[in-house]
């Protein structure tokens, strides 16, 4: 095995190799000598777009066209309205999710809310109670962080009874990775002077829903933000323009979009979206309840379902890692169903909260093959295997599934869903 | 230390603190507590925050064929949007059916939801009369409440919900 660091060193069973493996093309052939016919123009034997003026300035640039289709996707059950959108997360490569790629969730439509006639109320156990709009926000210290937004109700169809199979962002893209810029909400506490004995924040949308849930203030005295920016803009209507409530870690349906109100109190309220929905039915009936935390998590990308093998040869396995505790500590992949893992190499910078890119090569010798990853936190938490996540929850209970994932290859190269 | 320069030390501080003091922006509009009293639609589960009126089950059950049960079906039950009643006992089972009845643990929620988000196509349109009375009548599918029950700020938040003990809090063990 002892090889330099740039030869294949195969380190796990069925072909992994090192994570520092540099993963090289063949030797390129130098080209035919040219001929010189004088009456020879360069443009004869180049595509059109190098041989006629391009076009012109744009003020706000599209996506290139090929990218056509890589679309949020919906749900569609008959019968029942739609509840969300989702990120085509095995279609994009590095961390940062297009601002207009941001799943989505709401519960009765994306406001246009109107930035001059909106105001963020801060009130209830303080001194002052204070409106500020978006152009007093903008008066105030900012910070800017890159953090991770996740559904609690996140990859819950990898509980069903039978593996579905659907591309990896129908299955896990209520998860998006934005840099966030914006206000610190100590600061508006501050402001307002907090009374002692306040111990939760009610936080409250400015949709037709009035969407509320209730933060628990030692949350909101960490790192939480109100979101005035996403990826360099404004926020999207649909990421609550014109500010959020941005909780980094937190499951997504607390990050209050369209905020209006913050009301410290003494308890939390028991809101709709923390009672009925966003709690954990337990085998013993009970549930639980502000299960807060997005815990830590990993799903490989390529290869997963809809991308199919081509034959035996030198892959890359690539996925994603996050943690609502911190920061990705290391990812292990199996390409043996689990029997010996190889720890893939995190794309730099590792930060807190965010989306990490994991990447290991592969050589694929052409039997079938099941293929997971299994990601450790800062915190030490490791990913739990399907079953004994499932072993926790009452049956169907989808949400905060952080359970490992498993794409089986078969000889011919199609990629499966299964559970192992 | 001389006393001088324990109180140079003093001023100093003193100082420092109104200068960081002063680090406030203050860029805050004041809200009047009348207008708080407007806007401020929080209802917690003690009762504190429920407005003023009442609603009968029988005026409930006419305001619910109305205006939700297109939606939630007669009864909350058996329409395209969530079940509302029915499910008692059934957490524990294989198939366990959660509805506003069956779950949540606070009465206050019901009425509180409905009066911020529903119905669904015009959210916010109904009286708190109307809001309790549709609250009663939600909970009186489950004798939660008796037919001829009348549910205002003071009756409702006392509504023993079934499964009210059978929530139990993650925060702040994290782990």
């Amino acid at each position: 095995m002892a090889k330099s660091r740039f030869d294949e060193e195969i380190v796990a069973g069925n072909g992994l190799l090192h994570r520092r493996t540099m993963l090289r093309g063949g030797l390129l052939t130098a080209g035919a000598a040219g001929s010189a016919l004088a009456a020879e123009k360069i443009g004869d034997n180049l595509p059109e777009w190098m041989r006629k003026p391009g076009r012109e300035f744009s003020g706000y640039g599209q996506p290139a066209k090929a990218q056509e289709g890589w679309v949020r996707t919906s749900a569609n059950v008959p019968g029942r309205p739609k509840t969300s959108s989702r990120t085509p997360l095995h279609m994009l490569e590095g961390t940062i999710t297009p601002s207009g790629l941001h799943f989505e969730r709401h519960h009765n439509g994306v406001p246009d809310v109107d930035p001059n006639r909106h105001e963020l109320i801060v009130h209830g156990m303080v001194k002052r109670p204070l409106a500020f709009s978006l152009n007093t926000l903008m008066r105030y210290p900012k910070e800017t962080h890159v953090r991770f937004l996740e559904c609690s109700g996140n990859s819950g169809g990898f509980g069903g009874a039978t593996p579905v199979q659907a591309v990896s962002g129908e299955m896990n893209g209520l998860l998006s990775c934005s840099e966030w810029t914006g206000v610190k909400l100590t600061t508006l506490l501050d402001e307002a002077g907090v009374n002692p004995g306040a111990k939760w924040i009610i936080a409250e949308g400015g949709d037709a829903d009035s969407m509320s849930r209730s933060v628990p203030m030692a949350i909101a005295t960490d790192d939480a933000m109100i979101a005035l920016y996403q990826n360099g803009e404004y926020l999207r209507p649909e990421q609550g323009f014109p500010m959020r409530l941005l909780l980094p870690g937190i499951e997504g349906n607390v990050n209050v979009k369209w905020l209006t109100r913050l009301k410290l109190v003494d308890r939390p309220a028991n809101a709709k979206d923390e009672t009925s929905k966003y709690t954990e039915l337990l085998p013993d009936g009970k549930a639980r309840q502000f299960m807060l935390v997005m815990q830590v998590k990993s799903a490989i990308m390529r290869p997963s379902f809809g991308f199919d093998m081509k034959g035996p040869g030198l892959y890359e396995i690539s996925g994603i890692a996050w943690s609502g505790n911190g920061k990705v500590a290391k990812v292990d992949v199996s390409a043996d169903g689990g029997k010996t893992w190889a720890q893939a190499a995190l794309t730099e910078p590792v930060q807190s909260k965010a989306i990490t890119r994991f990447r290991l090569p592969w050589k694929w010798d052409g039997r079938p093959s099941v293929v997971m990853s299994r990601a450790t936190d800062s915190s030490g938490d490791v990913q739990p295997m399907r079953s004994s996540w499932i072993r926790q929850f009452a049956p169907g209970q989808g949400y905060h599934n952080n359970s490992i994932q498993c794409w089986s290859v078969d000889a011919d190269g199609t990629v499966k869903n299964v559970y192992v | 230390m001389s006393m001088s320069s324990g109180h140079a030390t003093l001023v100093a501080s003193l100082l420092l603190c109104a200068s960081l003091a002063s680090a406030q922006l203050n860029q805050g509009r004041p809200v009047s507590a009348e207008e708080l009293t407007r806007l401020d639609i929080t209802i917690l589960p003690d009762g504190s925050g429920l407005p003023s009126g009442s609603g009968s089950v029988a005026t409930g059950a006419q305001v619910f064929a109305q205006k939700c049960q297109g939606c939630h079906g007669p009864n909350g039950v058996g329409g395209p949007f969530d079940r509302l009643t029915g499910g008692l006992g059934s957490l524990t089972t294989d198939k366990p059916v959660k509805t506003a009845n069956s779950y949540w643990p606070s009465a206050t929620t019901i009425f509180d939801y409905i009066r911020r988000a529903m119905p669904r196509t015009a959210p916010k349109s109904l009286t708190n009369d109307e809001t309790y009375a549709i609250t009663a009548f939600l909970l009186s599918v489950d004798n939660l409440v008796p037919n001829d029950a009348t549910l205002d700020a003071k009756s409702l938040p006392v509504v023993k919900m079934p499964n009210q003990n059978g929530f139990v809090a993650w925060w702040p063990k994290r782990k």
